[in-house]
């Protein structure tokens, strides 16, 4: 008899966006308060594991077509590209520029080259959970 | 300031993530990790003249001040090791291009491998100690990959003991630095080194000195920490045991030399611990080296007795035995390298490694024959060629200060060192051919042109001492007197 999982798919449907919403909220907080990119990635992988329990991995992949190696290697692209862009300005590896930008709908806010650094972080973490996730949930 | 000495580090890291993009593609990854090889070898060249002429170079990474912030520090010492480690990497390149296979350089072999150069060239040109420890976990992370990547039964055996060691050695990094951490409060090597200076000859320095020579041993294999060495070095293939034998045990010999002559240099204990390891380094790969019938354990042990070499004249402490250590780490890297691709190349042909199974090679390959024969002597130190000017410099000032014991120890090893590379070379090369003489020549040009150049320029480096002289007497001179690093460092 097949086991039909109709509420945890739902439950799922719900709760994902929830943790995404979190997950990205901990990310851009990183700043100022406790959070960062390695938790936000790690709670971002964290939302598709939980897709991964509710449905199979070839779902997963439909609904998310991403190669994870590949998102590794742009998260790294990013980081180190954040710290080279220090070297044309003529500044040593890493030197960090910041300034503040007032937006529509958020006030004065800070735009600081280190979120890019921190985007890498985040995009590295996701890469690297889901590959050693799915490589040891294919093999068999 | 000046961002040039970041340079041998960024070069293969962008390389290595670059080639992420393209795993499919043999070609375009072959392409761009040799042009990248090739440029790496260019800017620390340049690099190392830069420091030649103007002193020492250094960075402080996000351009915050000394102390607070990360400090890479570019000294003659680590110029010359990653001008030297950027040639062994594009030996060991070119020679993986054409022995590697595909299977391996589809699940990214070349990106793996310019991760491992990250790591060494960072571990050499670092200023920080916790740095330090990062780039040795990325170097040792790339190295796990590297031995089991292939995943033959005697590679998955190995890299299970390889990873057990590590991963200890490792916690224990991390341990001794948070002891030195709360002693002295620092993180940066400079500071570090004035606090310990202030601090005077404190036990519980001397505790942390010889807990890093612990961990420093277990990377670099000195005597009773050495057991895991011959053993893992024997499974991967050989491009990947060159480079593990030409740069992963060196770059803990470096952070013995670095640690010991700017933290600890006043500490007379641990120096006359060091040089007794050191003898006793030796004595065990002299007894390995002699005692098997195996080309591959032969010159792994080698390894052990080359690293007790440079770490007994360490341990003497003179300018001259320094400037001996210096001169006789850079020939080792670069002849091991060349060893390990000669041997890749015999075990190849005669499809064994096994000593007795083989004979005659010197008929069909007269080359290779002869570039093992040089680099055999190069080895064991005959005077017009690279490893005669180091041994000579640390037995003389080893007499000069009395151990006579160790001195003594030194010469007679290159004696059996002479002796286990010659039994090589007149096993596999002289006698009838055995084991392939129906087959017919297979062509090794294109394998042996990497351990040739390498060959050559161990032959020049011997006959052009004189000229390299000064450049390897300023490396020694910074070792020391960590003052000219300290001043450079936090520019006071």
């Amino acid at each position: 008899m097949k086991t039909n999982d109709i509420i945890l798919q739902t439950v799922t449907k719900v709760t994902l966006f929830v943790i995404i919403l979190f997950s990205i909220y901990l990310f851009f907080t990183g700043h100022y308060h406790p959070g960062g990119g390695f938790i936000g990635g790690l709670m971002s992988s964290g939302a598709i594991v939980l897709l991964l329990l509710a449905y199979d991995i070839k779902t997963v992949t439909a609904i998310l077509p991403v190669d994870y190696k590949k998102m590794i290697g742009a998260g790294l692209l990013f980081s180190a590209g954040t710290g080279t862009g220090a070297l044309i300005a003529g500044k040593p590896f890493l030197t960090h520029a910041y300034t503040y930008v007032s937006l529509p709908l958020l006030g004065k806010t800070s735009l600081h080259t280190a979120v890019l650094f921190d985007t890498g972080v985040f995009l590295v973490v996701i890469g690297v959970t889901m590959t050693i996730i799915q490589t040891i949930g294919e093999s068999e | 300031m000046s961002n040039l000495l970041i340079m041998p580090i960024l070069i293969p890291l962008f390389t290595g993530i670059i080639l992420i993009f393209f795993a499919n593609s043999i070609k375009v990854q072959r392409y761009i990790s040799g042009f990248s090889a090739l440029l790496a070898i260019a800017v620390s060249a340049v690099l190392a003249t830069q420091v030649y002429n103007d002193g020492i170079q250094t960075m402080n990474v996000s351009n915050w001040e000394a102390p607070f912030g990360i400090t890479l520090v570019s000294d003659m010492l680590s110029a010359l090791l990653v001008l030297t480690t950027s040639v062994i990497a594009a030996a060991c390149l070119f020679y993986s291009f054409r022995s590697i296979g595909e299977d391996r350089e589809k699940f990214y072999y070349y990106s793996i491998f310019n991760f491992l150069i990250v790591g060494v060239n960072g571990a050499f040109t670092t200023g920080d100690i916790f740095n330090l420890f990062v780039f040795f976990e990325v170097m040792l992370m790339a190295s796990y990959v590297l031995l089991v990547l292939g995943g033959t039964k005697i590679q998955l055996r190995e890299s299970i003991k390889y990873i057990l060691v590590n991963v200890i050695s490792s916690a224990l990094f991390v341990i001794s630095v948070a002891f030195l951490y709360s002693v002295v409060g620092t993180l940066n090597m400079a500071h570090i080194s004035v606090r310990i200076a202030e601090a005077g000859n404190h036990g519980i320095l001397t505790v942390i000195a010889v807990l890093f020579l612990i961990v420093f041993g277990l990377k670099g294999a000195i005597f009773p920490l050495y057991f895991w060495l011959p053993g893992s070095y024997y499974a991967p293939p050989a491009p990947v045991m060159a480079l593990f034998g030409a740069l992963l045990t060196k770059v803990g010999v470096y952070s013995i030399i670095r640690t010991y002559t700017l933290f600890f240099p006043h500490d007379i204990f641990t120096h006359d611990l060091l040089q007794v390891l050191s003898i006793l380094t030796i004595v065990a790969g002299v007894i390995g080296a002699i005692a098997f019938n195996d080309i591959k354990k032969i010159i792994i042990y080698n390894i052990i007795i080359a690293v007790g070499v440079i770490l007994f004249g360490v341990s003497i402490m003179t300018k001259e035995s320094m400037t001996g250590s210096v001169f006789y780490l850079i020939h080792d890297m670069v002849i091991k390298a060349a060893l390990f691709l000669i041997i890749g190349i015999i075990a190849k042909l005669a499809g064994t490694a096994d000593l007795r199974k083989m004979g005659g090679l010197i008929n069909k390959y007269p080359g290779l024959g002869w570039t093992f024969f040089i680099a055999a002597l190069a080895l064991a130190g005959i005077p017009p060629l690279s490893g005669f000017v180091g041994k000579l410099l640390i037995v003389r000032s080893g007499f000069e200060s009395a151990s006579f014991w160790g001195s003594g120890i030194v010469l007679m090893s290159s004696l059996f060192v002479l002796f286990s590379v010659m039994k090589i070379f007149m096993g596999a090369f002289w006698g009838s051919e055995r084991a392939f003489k129906d087959e017919e020549k297979v062509p090794v040009k294109g394998l042996l042109a990497a351990p040739a150049i390498l060959t050559a320029i161990a032959v020049l480096y011997g006959l052009g001492t004189e000229a390299i002289y000064p450049v390897i007497s300023l490396a020694a001179e910074t070792l020391t007197n960590p003052d000219i690093y300290i001043n450079a460092v936090l520019k006071e």
